[in-house]
């Protein structure tokens, strides 16, 4: 015989669609009110006319777009090139503050102040220091470039941030882990390698890659030392109109650059989440 | 008699000053299986993790095969590849799949081909049924299938001798029952076991000795049927009255 849905089933389901219905009759009204309300707030401002002049130009959009876009060329080299090597300097540190072996004691000392000091010094420091510091020491075979010593301090600080994140994540893996590889013969490394290190990184994917869109974001930054990035281009073309238009060009592009990261990095987040659900583990 | 393939010889262990294996004397010949039963804390696990140098001894000698591996000299990682180790959680290896967790091991360790590891691996679960949980990772496996995959990881190396730290009290009864199939099988196939276990009909099937344990000392020690049946000490008596109340016996 096949299934009638019994009236009290019918009845539940209406309800739940009433209610799911109500749901979005309210979100919708309360999102159309504060949009009302910051649009008369912001366009009702005495200084809109002007500001919306300064910022939102769509003549100066236009004609400084094609230099802001070649300068963003940089910025993604930039960024694709400290990612690659914070990723590897970052495991490095990680791998050598979690070893235990004492032949490595003055490494993992070393690494231990290596990340307290460029989690805890500005960015902004790092890049005058190594920018304008390093030139300043007038070492023939060291480049003076501003793009190669804003990237290196993209890396060094970038670094030390992603080093304990995937310290975190190797401290994260059950020891029972560590136990088990050991018990089959496997030695320390190898447990490290083969056991310990792929559980940590899938742990620690999310955090890893925000690290990483923040990377993206403060690429801009290396404008500071005189390279020609997006923000420099930008600049460049304030400073021979005074409106202000250029910036928000390169504000947009950079968020138009680090939104498939984000999204990356939210559906491998919601993907973690299912499976831990799947299996119990919430 | 020949050399036992393992020996224990006055064995001392504390944490502390707490004194948890108080000189402990076993010999475990060849294709034999010795049961250690006893409450927690009693020593059992301890004395697991000492033999296959997972835990620092403070005192004694254990011989695998004749050769000192309690020796200053020794490789740790040489003699736990000789040993086989199963724990109470399993502790698969959750981001390899069933045949790559029980591969590993012949690979990086034994210097097994990838193939041949494989061929061996399938040939083993195809003998367990368990062929068709090859390709699945160890979170999608019910508890028992879990536990014998662990088991199929620590045997598939070939050990001297396999020691199983309570397979099964993490388990329901119906897979307990087929862990225990796959343990009674091994005895079949000639495995060297030390087996601690709350699993008193188990002890029974496959013990060649029953050990009791209280407060690290090995108190009591004869065939299953002496143990279960006739205990002469206060302790063990204890002990057998305690699990006959929790219906365990």
């Amino acid at each position: 015989m096949t299934y009638q849905p019994s009236p009290l089933r019918l009845q539940r389901e209406a309800a739940r669609r009433r209610v799911s219905r109500q749901s979005t009759i309210v979100a919708l009204i309360s999102t159309l009110a504060i949009a009302s309300v910051l649009a008369i707030v912001v366009t009702g401002a005495p200084g809109f006319k002007l500001v919306r002049q300064s910022f939102f130009s769509w003549h100066y959009a236009v004609s400084a777009f094609p230099h802001v876009l070649s300068g963003l060329w940089l910025n993604l080299r930039v960024m694709v090139i400290a990612e690659i090597f914070v990723l590897i300097l970052g495991l490095l540190i990680a791998l050598a503050r979690t070893s235990h072996s004492p032949i490595l004691y003055p490494i993992r000392l070393m690494a231990t102040i290596y990340t307290d000091v460029f989690r805890g010094l500005p960015l902004l420091l790092v890049l005058f220091l190594v920018g304008l510091g390093v030139p300043g020491l007038q070492i023939s075979w060291i480049t003076n470039s501003a793009v190669v010593l804003g990237t290196t301090s993209l890396v060094l600080t970038y670094s030390a941030y992603v080093a304990e994140v995937i310290r975190a994540g190797i401290e994260a893996v059950n020891p029972a882990q560590r136990m088990a590889g050991r018990a089959l013969g496997l030695t320390q490394s190898q447990t490290q390698s083969y056991v310990v290190l792929p559980q940590a990184l899938r742990k620690v994917a999310p955090p890893l890659l925000n690290d990483l869109v923040s990377l993206q974001k403060d690429s801009g930054l290396i404008s500071v030392l005189g390279a020609i990035d997006a923000i420099r281009s930008a600049g460049i073309e304030t400073a021979q109109s005074f409106n202000f238009t250029p910036y928000v060009v390169a504000g947009a592009l950079f968020v138009a650059l680090t939104i498939p990261l984000t999204r990356f990095t939210d559906w491998l987040t919601r993907k973690q989440d299912r499976a831990r659900v799947q299996q119990g583990q919430w | 008699m020949s050399t036992p393939m393992l020996e224990v010889k006055n064995l001392r262990k504390s944490y502390g000053s707490d004194l948890v294996l108080h000189d402990i004397s076993v010999a475990l010949a060849e294709h034999e299986v010795k049961v250690l039963i006893g409450a927690s804390g009693s020593g059992k696990s301890t004395l697991l993790r000492a033999i296959n140098l997972l835990e620092g001894i403070d005192d004694g000698q254990i011989l695998l095969d004749g050769h000192d591996i309690t020796a200053v000299k020794v490789n740790p990682d040489e003699i736990r590849a000789q040993i086989g180790s199963v724990f109470q959680s399993f502790n698969l290896f959750p981001h390899l799949n069933v045949l790559q967790n029980i591969t590993l091991a012949p690979r990086k360790v034994h210097g097994v081909s990838k193939d041949e590891a494989e061929a061996n691996a399938m040939q083993m679960l195809g003998r367990f049924g368990l062929a068709d949980k090859a390709k699945q990772y160890p979170d999608l496996l019910s508890g028992g299938q879990q536990q014998r995959v662990a088991i199929l990881r620590a045997v598939i190396t070939k050990p001297k001798v396999l020691l199983l730290d309570e397979v099964t009290s993490a388990l329901d009864p119906i897979l307990i029952a087929e862990v225990l199939a796959l343990i009674s099988e091994l005895k079949g196939e000639g495995m060297t076991m030390m087996i601690a276990t709350h699993e008193m009909g188990f002890a029974k099937r496959v013990a060649d000795q029953v050990l009791f344990l209280a407060h690290g000392q090995i108190v009591e020690s004869g065939s299953a049927h002496e143990i279960l049946e006739s205990p002469k000490t206060p302790e063990l008596q204890n002990f057998l009255s305690a699990l006959r109340e929790a219906g365990r016996l």
